[in-house]
C-alpha cells in the first residue's frame, strides 16, 4: 500500500479537505484525507454516520453540493486528477470509467422510464445499434440474476422488489465494465438475507470483471467478509488503513479497537445492552485543538490536547494517525 | 394503459351523471312554479296547469331526471324561452368561441409559464430567477378582468394593435385570430405566472431527488437530464393543474367576453340570467360541468400515460 511499494493504484486520495459553509460557520466534513484503491481491489471504507463517508463518495465523482469547498487535496484516478480535469472530461469518466451503486435502492433508479430505456440511455457513448444495446442490458440483467431479463427489460422501478431494484442498479453500474465501482452502503436499506446474496453477487461479479471496488459501509461483518483492504474513518479522517487482516486483528487506532468491540457478532456473553463507544462525535463546525478522538479515547495522553497526530505507517502496508498507536 | 383508460373514463361518465343529478334537484329546489314565472302574473291556473304538463313538471321527481336524462342523451337540452329555439344549438353555436379562447390562454400560459419554471428551477437564485418569481406573483395576483380592461385601453384604444370588441368576421381567419389574442392574454396572464410558480417548485423538487443524481453518476448530459429524466417527473402536477384550471378559465372567460363584447358560453349565461332565461341557463351549465369533467379526466389520462405508477394505482 506505501508509495514506496508502488503498487498500481486506480484510485489515489491524497490529503483531501472538503468543506460546507452553512450558517454556522464553515463545517469541516474532510480533512486531509489519504486512502488508496489498489487494482483489482476491494477497499472498505468504515466509520459511524456523519464521519464523512457521503462526502468522500461525492467528491470522487464530483457530484458534491453547492456549498462545499475543496482548498487542497488531489483525487488521482487512472493518471487524471478529477479535482482539476474539465466538467466534460469528467462526465467522460462517470459511468464509464468509474461506477456507483447508490444506497436506497427503491429511490435511484428513474420511476417514470423503463429499465430497459435507462439501461440503454447510459450506453449513449457506445456505437452500437439499439438491437445491440438492448442486447447487452439483457446479458448484465442476466448476470445479476434478474430471472426472465428479456421481458423485464420493459418493466418500470416500482414493479421490482427492492433487491431487485438494486441488482439493476449493480447491472448498469457494470454496464460500460468500469474500472472502478463506488458501492455506497448497497445492503443498507435492504434486510439481512438480501445482504449476503448482494455481497456475494459483487464479489463474484468483481472477479468475472475484474474491476476494484471502494465500499463504503458500517456493518463490520460485511466489510470483514468482503474487502481486502480496511479504511477506518472518524469524523471526516481517515484514523486507520491497512488490510483487512491487520485492521480487524490489530487494530492500531483506539478507535478501530472500540468500534470492533461493539460489533455485535463479536459478542461472546450475553449482556442486557449492547455496547457503545461514550461520547459523541465533535463538532465539525468548530473542532478541538490536537486529536480529534481524544475526546472519547481511554488512552490519551497530555500531547493528544495539543498535536494532531501524523499519519504514518505504523507496521508494513498499515497506516494510522495516533500517538498511542505503537511504534 | 387499456384499462385504467375504461376505468378512468367509467368514473369520469358516473361523474358527470351525479353532478347533472345534483344540477336538476338544485334548480327545482328553486322556490316558485317555472310555469308561473314563465307565464308572468296574470296567467291562469288553466295555462300554469298546462304548460307545466308540457313541461313534465307534475310529474314525479325521479321520473323527471330519468327523462331529463333521455333527452340529454338524445341532445335535447329543451326550448329557449325567449327565441322559442333549441338550447342545444345556441349553446353549441356559443361553445367553439369559448373553447378557442380557453386553449389559446392556457396554450399561451404553457409556451411562456414551463420554460420560464424551467430556467428559475435551474438558475436558482439568481438575479433572473428573481425577477421572474417577482414578475409571476404580480401576473397571478392581478384579476383577469382588470388584465382585460387595461389591456382593452392600451392595445386596443391607445395604440390600436388589436380589435377590441367581438370575435371578428366568421370566414376570415386571420381577423378571428387577432380578435383573439387580447382575451386570450387576459385570462392567460395569471396562469403563466402560475404555471412559472409551479414547475419551478416541482422542478427544484424533482433535480433534488436521488435517481437524478444517479442519471449524473452516469455521466448523462445535463439536457438529457433535466429534459428527458426530470420534466417527464416534474410535468405532472402541472398537468393536473392544467385540467383542473380550464374549470377556472371557464368562469374568468365570463368577465372577459362580457368585457370583450365577445360571443360564448360565459357571455350566453350571463345574457340568459339576465333575460332569466332558464333553458339556456340549465344547458350552458350543463355544457360547461362536462367540459370540467373531460378536462380533468384528459389531464389524469396524459399522467397515467406519463407515469406508470398512476396507471397500476386505479
Amino acid at each position: 500500500m506505501s508509495a514506496e511499494q508502488k503498487i498500481d493504484n486506480v484510485l489515489s486520495i491524497r490529503d483531501l479537505s472538503v468543506h460546507y459553509s452553512t450558517n454556522r460557520g464553515e463545517l469541516n466534513a474532510l480533512r486531509h484525507v489519504n486512502l488508496d484503491v489498489p487494482k483489482g481491489s476491494i477497499v472498505g471504507v468504515v466509520g459511524e454516520s456523519g464521519c464523512g463517508k457521503s462526502t468522500l463518495i461525492s467528491s470522487i465523482i464530483r457530484l458534491l453540493a453547492e456549498n462545499a469547498i475543496v482548498p487542497n487535496g488531489s483525487i488521482n484516478f487512472e493518471g487524471s486528477n478529477l479535482l482539476t480535469i474539465s466538467e466534460d472530461e469528467m462526465r467522460a469518466i462517470r459511468g464509464q470509467r468509474m461506477s456507483i451503486v447508490f444506497q436506497d435502492p427503491m429511490s435511484t433508479l428513474n420511476p417514470v422510464i423503463s429499465i430497459g430505456r435507462q439501461m440503454i440511455d447510459i450506453q449513449y457513448r457506445d456505437k452500437k445499434t439499439k438491437q445491440q444495446k438492448r442486447q447487452r442490458s439483457i446479458e448484465m440483467l442476466a448476470s445479476v440474476g434478474i430471472p426472465d431479463p428479456e421481458s423485464r427489460l420493459d418493466q418500470y422501478p416500482h414493479e421490482f422488489s427492492g433487491g431487485m431494484q438494486q441488482r439493476i442498479s449493480i447491472a448498469m453500474a457494470l454496464q460500460a465494465q468500469p474500472s472502478l465501482l463506488i458501492a455506497d452502503e448497497p445492503t443498507t436499506a435492504l434486510d439481512a438475507t438480501l445482504e449476503v446474496q448482494i455481497i456475494h453477487l459483487l464479489k463474484d461479479l468483481q472477479r468475472d470483471m475484474g474491476c476494484s471496488i471502494l465500499f463504503i459501509s458500517h456493518h463490520l461483518g460485511v466489510i470483514a467478509e468482503l474487502c481486502d483492504y480496511v479504511v477506518v474513518m472518524y469524523a471526516g479522517e481517515v484514523v486507520e488503513q491497512g488490510t483487512a487482516r491487520d485492521v480487524f486483528h490489530l487494530p492500531a487506532h483506539p478507535y478501530t479497537e472500540k468500534l470492533l468491540k461493539c460489533d455485535p457478532a463479536s459478542i461472546a456473553e450475553k449482556s442486557r445492552s449492547l455496547p457503545t463507544i461514550p461520547g459523541e462525535i465533535p463538532d465539525l463546525t468548530s473542532l478541538p485543538s490536537g486529536c480529534v478522538f481524544k475526546n472519547r479515547c481511554d488512552k490519551a495522553m497530555p500531547k493528544c490536547d495539543s498535536v494532531v497526530p501524523e499519519w504514518r505507517e505504523s507496521a508494513q502496508g498499515h497506516f494510522v494517525s495516533c500517538h498511542w498507536a505503537k511504534p | 394503459m387499456g384499462l385504467y383508460f375504461l376505468k378512468r373514463v367509467a368514473l369520469s361518465i358516473l361523474i358527470v351523471m351525479l353532478a347533472v343529478t345534483l344540477l336538476f334537484c338544485m334548480i327545482h329546489m328553486v322556490p316558485g312554479d317555472p310555469a308561473r314565472i314563465l307565464l308572468g302574473p296574470r296567467a291562469t291556473p288553466e295555462l300554469i296547469a298546462s304548460l307545466s304538463a308540457q313541461m313534465g313538471l307534475d310529474q314525479s321527481l325521479p321520473i323527471q331526471i330519468v327523462k331529463f336524462f333521455g333527452n340529454i342523451l338524445r341532445g335535447d337540452l329543451g326550448m329557449d324561452v325567449i327565441t322559442n329555439r333549441p338550447v342545444a344549438a345556441t349553446v353549441f353555436g356559443q361553445l367553439p368561441y369559448t373553447l378557442w379562447l380557453i386553449f389559446t390562454a392556457i396554450i399561451f400560459a404553457m409556451l411562456i409559464g414551463i420554460p420560464l419554471g424551467c430556467y428559475s428551477a435551474l438558475h436558482r437564485n439568481t438575479l433572473i430567477d428573481r425577477i421572474t418569481g417577482v414578475i409571476s406573483v404580480a401576473c397571478i395576483t392581478a384579476p383577469s378582468f382588470v388584465v382585460a380592461l387595461y389591456s382593452l385601453l392600451i392595445f386596443a384604444v391607445t395604440l390600436h394593435w388589436f380589435p377590441a370588441v367581438g370575435a371578428g368576421d366568421k370566414g376570415d381567419f386571420w381577423d378571428q385570430v387577432s380578435h383573439l389574442v387580447l382575451p386570450a392574454f387576459a385570462i392567460g396572464l395569471s396562469w403563466v405566472g402560475y404555471l412559472s410558480r409551479l414547475v419551478r417548485a416541482s422542478m427544484l423538487e424533482v433535480m433534488s431527488e436521488n435517481h437524478i443524481r444517479t442519471a449524473r453518476a452516469y455521466g448523462l448530459s445535463e439536457n438529457t437530464v433535466v429534459y428527458r429524466y426530470a420534466l417527464k417527473l416534474a410535468v405532472l402536477p402541472t398537468v393536473t393543474v392544467i385540467g383542473v384550471g380550464m374549470g377556472f378559465l371557464l368562469s374568468a372567460a365570463l368577465f372577459t367576453e362580457i368585457v370583450f363584447a365577445r360571443p360564448g358560453i360565459g357571455k350566453l349565461i350571463f345574457d340568459s340570467i339576465t333575460t332569466r332565461n332558464y333553458p339556456v341557463v340549465m344547458g350552458s351549465v350543463l355544457v360547461s360541468t362536462i367540459l370540467f369533467v373531460v378536462s380533468t379526466t384528459l389531464s389524469d389520462l396524459i399522467n397515467a400515460w406519463l407515469d406508470p405508477r398512476i396507471r397500476a394505482s386505479l
